[in-house]
């Protein structure tokens, strides 16, 4: 008796339930409308058997539930019930997976005109590329990959020299025109998802998947992994902006294209001495860092990364935000570079300068530090600590412990990485809460990690 | 087909009775204590799997306030939780615990064909276990990639446990293969040898055929995931190249070429989509027995029901790419895969219905393994229906990695055949350990358990809709997952924990009962099929004395017109039913 009421009332509950909530789908900003039309006949559908299929059970439940002297009818089958069971389920799947072919159809066929572009993923990071004036991407192929060809283009493929790379995890694309995204992989399974978008696709190391899609509505959208990739999978973050034409085309136009990256001028390591005499001041004349004046070793440090920050601090995305002050004092510092030549040349003096191995100030549990470290740390920073281009991860060991405590505090406290353009930074906001949040003043866990680095000299 | 009961031989059957206390109880080749080893390392390792799927609701509803498991951990409980449910819980229990219990009672025979065979499966299934568990106490612990192990991901250095968790988890998987493969001939051989006189193949338990079609489907499948296991040990220890293109490992491009990591996957679904209704088919068979019993009424469209059964048997390997729709295989596949995977709807449907109809104009005892037996048929309308959702290939576009496939899979592979099982465990309780179970506490069992997982389930479908990626550690900032999805986290994590502490009651009860619970009758539900009419309970090693029982008629002669009692056992000849105005005789049913 209860229970045919319960499962009348959790039918009832779960369409209130549906109706209600204001769990939905987000606002649609392309052209799919029709995979929403499908969702929406297979909800009708599956809701009328849902509802009908319970309420019957239940009216089962309550009207045959044993009474004294009740005895059951002896009915082993009704052939010709069962046979207008089956026809009516059968036309009801037909209504759903009829339209969910043609629409499926229409995935599958990129329109002509559709412009190509690519999305490149890899542990943990979002890289684009955009054909050039020529419309054809070049060819690629994980054996060009290095540090200065990340996408690994063919450097003998005249189609590729025109193409514009985006060597960060933000893209843009133009409203109201049709675009067919090539996706690539260079390690392991990734997925292109935006949810605004209702497609997605795996990126597949080997091949090159598609997929296509209109943005009809301008705005910033996430861009999620959405096939486990690794320990930083729920990192995996990027952004597309969906522009006017105008804004796009400007966007794009201020990318560097392939040919540029590689004839880029070798940065001037002279200048970048001559400037760096302000720095030696707190940093040191060999770059071997100052406690006293919370100036952290940069001797080892790769110059890609110190680029990098000096960029951070000039415009404002670290060293702003309150509870920062020893960043703060870096803005203006940072500042007396008057562009990107000076700052390039800057991080490539800096990267000759002798790595002595800091001093240990700081002491902790080695063991439980490099537990927390290799669960946590060795994926991006590897194992030795010295970090590498591909995860965008600096080299932390041999460097100053106390200060690798205090940055891992300005992750966590939120004095750090939550800029909108410091895309590696909030990846590090989200592992340093992982590390420790109970108590925010609780430091021990990464004085064991910096105990650990200490020993990886 | 000529069919000579081995029956007929029965005299000349010589039964090796134990003699020692390890013979009986350890190195046992009893079937029915080999089902209790079977079952009872089944919960104990489902019990882990609760345990880690309970710090994952921790993280998840409250990420930052407990701070029980990095996200390394996560992974690794995301991993072990699904391998152990899916593989060395669900399957292991309903094929190795209720498979083995079953079978030879069902269909009237003295053991399994190949006893030591049988005793040989458990304790390779056990070793499964230990090198499971093992890879807990490894450098690096246990494998942290999904349990659908993709590579490359498998095997590189950004994911946990990939040097030794995955090695272990591998060879685990090999040894469970061959433990299973050792069951599985066991099974079918036995079904097909060794029913006794007059157990037709169109008058077993729908039981039976639920265990048949399964153990078959396991025969065919379980080769994909064992040859796929050895490719990817291959691939990462010997450096082969099957799974794996040239890629690039933290930097340094490692020395592969040429595989296909979506060679795995197919490899791996033509495996783990029959795994579903190896999971699913043993369980909707014991369920059609718990509902015909307990609605005193034959089950309706017993022909329609087996035939859906094998319907749904065949359909299964040829649906499996339907788990990647979004994976970069050929899109073109999608159109045949989601017409088969639809096709599958029309059975499943019908043999809901014939659930129902059962129902229908019947006397219906609410015990509590009815309870759990219409909870089931509640939870997998739900989790069927959603799964027309998935299998219709162009919603796997918005859904596919969501949260809404989590709470898919969980209603119907998870909440459903569990409580089946439960429904089972209760129902056939009695005849196992000759004791009743406590019947408040298994219904309270029961709502907490039913209800509660509905409140996680449900509400888990919208988080689906609103494009919560599944495999995250924590969701962090997004443009598009407003706040209040987190209060849905949070209830969803508390409901979750009430129902893993709901499971103490059913362990209390099963261990409470068996000292105390009230003396069971042989046959205490008043059932038609062969199990319930041993000549003891719980049933002695060869299970029917001198001489095995002969069968006149199906297993749901419940209600039968003109009957004096409304059942009518399988073993009694149609001469000696009794019959309402006293006289005994034909009743002229019966299939």
């Amino acid at each position: 008796m209860i229970l045919a009421v319960v499962i009348f009332a959790l039918v009832i509950g779960s369409v209130i339930f549906h109706f209600a909530s204001p769990w939905w789908f987000t606002d649609i900003v392309s052209q799919w409308d029709s995979v929403d039309g499908v969702i929406n006949i297979t909800f009708w559908v599956t809701g009328a058997v849902f509802i009908l299929t319970n309420l019957f059970l239940a009216y089962c439940v309550y009207r045959f539930r044993h009474k004294p002297g009740q005895k059951a009818v002896y009915e082993p089958e009704n052939h010709k019930l069962e046979s207008w069971l089956s026809a009516i389920t059968t036309v009801g799947v037909i209504a759903m997976l009829a339209p969910g072919l043609f629409v499926w159809a229409d995935f599958v066929t990129p329109p002509e005109e559709a412009a190509e572009y690519e999305v490149m993923g890899q542990q943990w990071q979002w890289n684009f590329r955009y054909p050039g004036a020529d419309g054809k991407l070049g060819t690629a192929d994980t054996k060009f990959i290095t540090e200065a060809n990340p996408f690994g283009i063919n450097p003998e493929d005249p189609n590729g020299q025109d193409d514009v790379v985006v060597n960060e995890p933000e893209m843009h694309l133009p409203v109201g025109k049709p675009v067919k995204a090539l996706l690539r992989s260079n390690d392991v399974l990734h997925n292109y998802t935006v949810p605004q978008f209702r497609v997605k696709m795996d990126m597949v190391p080997g091949l090159v998947s598609y997929l296509w899609f209109q943005p009809e509505v301008t705005g910033r959208y996430d861009i999620l992994c959405e096939e486990h990739c690794g320990i930083g999978h729920f990192i995996m973050r990027g952004a597309v902006v969906i522009d006017t034409a105008d804004d796009f085309d400007a966007w794009l136009a201020a990318k560097p294209t392939f040919a540029e990256t590689q004839a880029m001028a070798e940065p001037n390591i002279a200048m970048g001495q001559a400037q760096y005499a302000v720095c030696a001041s707190c940093h040191g004349a060999q770059g071997e860092g100052n406690q006293a004046l919370n100036a952290p070793k940069l001797a080892g440090l790769q110059d890609w990364y110190v680029e990098r920050q000096l960029n951070h601090f000039k415009s404002g995305v670290r060293g702003q935000t309150e509870g920062d002050a020893y960043g703060a004092s870096m803005v203006g510092m940072a500042n007396m570079l008057v562009d990107d030549a000076a700052v390039r040349n800057m991080a490539a003096y800096i990267a000759t300068l002798p790595d002595v191995p800091a001093a240990v100030t700081i002491q902790g549990d080695i063991a439980n530090g490099a537990d927390i470290y290799d669960r946590n740390c060795a994926a991006c920073h590897l194992d030795n600590g010295n970090g590498t281009w591909y995860t965008d991860a600096p080299k932390i060991s041999g460097m100053n412990d106390w200060y690798f405590v205090t940055q891992i505090k300005n992750f966590r406290n939120g004095y750090r990485g939550l800029h909108a353009a410091d895309p590696y930074g909030e990846q590090m906001v989200s592992m340093a809460t992982a590390m420790a949040a109970k108590d925010i003043d609780d430091t021990k866990e990464m004085e064991d990690v910096a105990a650990y680095l200490n020993t990886l000299r | 087909m000529a069919y000579v009961p081995l029956a007929d031989q029965d005299h000349e059957q010589e039964m090796h009775h134990p003699h020692s206390w390890v013979t009986k109880y350890v190195w046992s080749q009893d079937h029915k204590v080999i089902a209790i080893q079977y079952g009872g390392t089944a919960v104990l390792v489902g019990l882990v799997a609760l345990v880690l799927s309970l710090l994952m609701r921790m993280q998840l509803g409250f990420p930052g306030t407990f701070d029980l498991i990095d996200p390394s951990a996560y992974y690794q409980s995301v991993t072990m939780h699904g391998m152990i449910m899916v593989v060395y819980m669900l399957t292991a229990l309903l094929l190795g615990g209720f498979g083995n219990y079953m079978v030879p009672l069902m269909i009237g025979a003295r053991d399994m064909v190949f006893p030591f065979l049988n005793m040989l499966s458990f304790w390779f299934y056990l070793l499964s276990v230990v090198i499971l568990m093992a890879s807990f106490f490894v450098g690096g612990g246990p494998t942290g990639a999904g349990w659908t192990l993709y590579p490359p991901q498998a095997t590189l250095a950004g994911t946990p446990g990939s040097d030794m968790g995955i090695v272990l988890m591998l060879l685990s998987l090999f040894v469970f293969i061959v433990a299973f493969t050792m069951g599985g001939l066991n099974y079918v051989t036995t079904i097909l040898q060794y029913r006794t006189r007059g157990m037709t193949l169109m008058r077993l338990p729908l039981t039976i055929w639920g265990i048949f079609v399964a153990t078959v489907l396991g025969l065919f499948a379980f080769p994909a995931l064992l040859v796929s296991a050895i490719m990817m040990l291959f691939d990462t220890l010997l450096g082969t190249s099957f799974f794996m293109p040239a890629i690039i490992e933290s930097g340094t491009p490692m020395d592969y070429d040429g595989g296909s990591p979506i060679l795995f996957q197919h490899l791996f679904w033509f495996f783990g989509h029959p795994e579903v209704y190896i999971v699913a088919l043993p369980a909707f068979g014991l369920v059609s027995d718990v509902i015909s019993t307990h609605a005193r009424k034959n089950i309706f469209g017993y022909r329609m029901m087996v035939w859906a059964i094998i319907a749904i048997g065949g359909l299964s390997f040829i649906v499996w790419a339907h788990h990647m729709y979004v994976s970069g295989m050929n899109p073109y596949f999608g159109f045949f895969f989601a017409t088969t995977t639809l096709i599958i709807a029309v059975p499943t449907a019908l043999k809901v219905y014939n659930w129902v109809l059962t129902l229908w104009e019947g006397d219906i005892r609410l015990n509590a393994p009815m309870y759990f037996a219409i909870g089931f048929i509640f939870t997998f309308i739900h989790g069927g229906l959603t799964g027309l959702f998935l299998g219709n290939v162009v919603i796997d576009l918005p859904l596919s990695d969501t949260y809404f496939v989590v709470a898919h899979f969980h209603m119907v592979m998870g909440v459903s055949p569990v409580l089946v099982i439960f429904a089972s465990i209760y129902h056939w309780f009695p005849k196992v350990s000759g004791r009743m179970y406590h019947e408040g506490m298994a219904k309270a069992h029961f709502w907490i358990t039913f209800l509660g997982t509905y409140a996680i389930y449900l509400p888990m479908h919208y988080l689906g809709f609103l494009g919560v990626p599944r495999r995250y550690y924590a969701i962090g900032e997004t443009d598009f997952i407003p706040a209040s999805a987190q209060t849905l986290n949070e209830s969803i994590t508390i409901a979750a924990l009430i129902v893993g502490a709901a499971q103490l009651i059913f362990l209390f009860n099963m261990l409470w009962s068996l000292r105390n619970g009230a003396k069971a009758d042989p046959n205490p539900w008043n059932s038609a099929s062969l199990e319930w009419q041993t000549p003891d309970t719980p049933p002695v090693h060869g299970n029917w004395g001198d001489k095995l029982p002969t069968v006149y008629r199906w297993a749901y002669d419940y209600s039968v017109p003109g009957a004096k009692h409304d059942f009518i056992p399988q073993d009694m000849a149609e001469e000696d039913v009794e019959m309402e105005d006293g006289s005994t005789g034909s009743t002229a049913t019966g299939a």
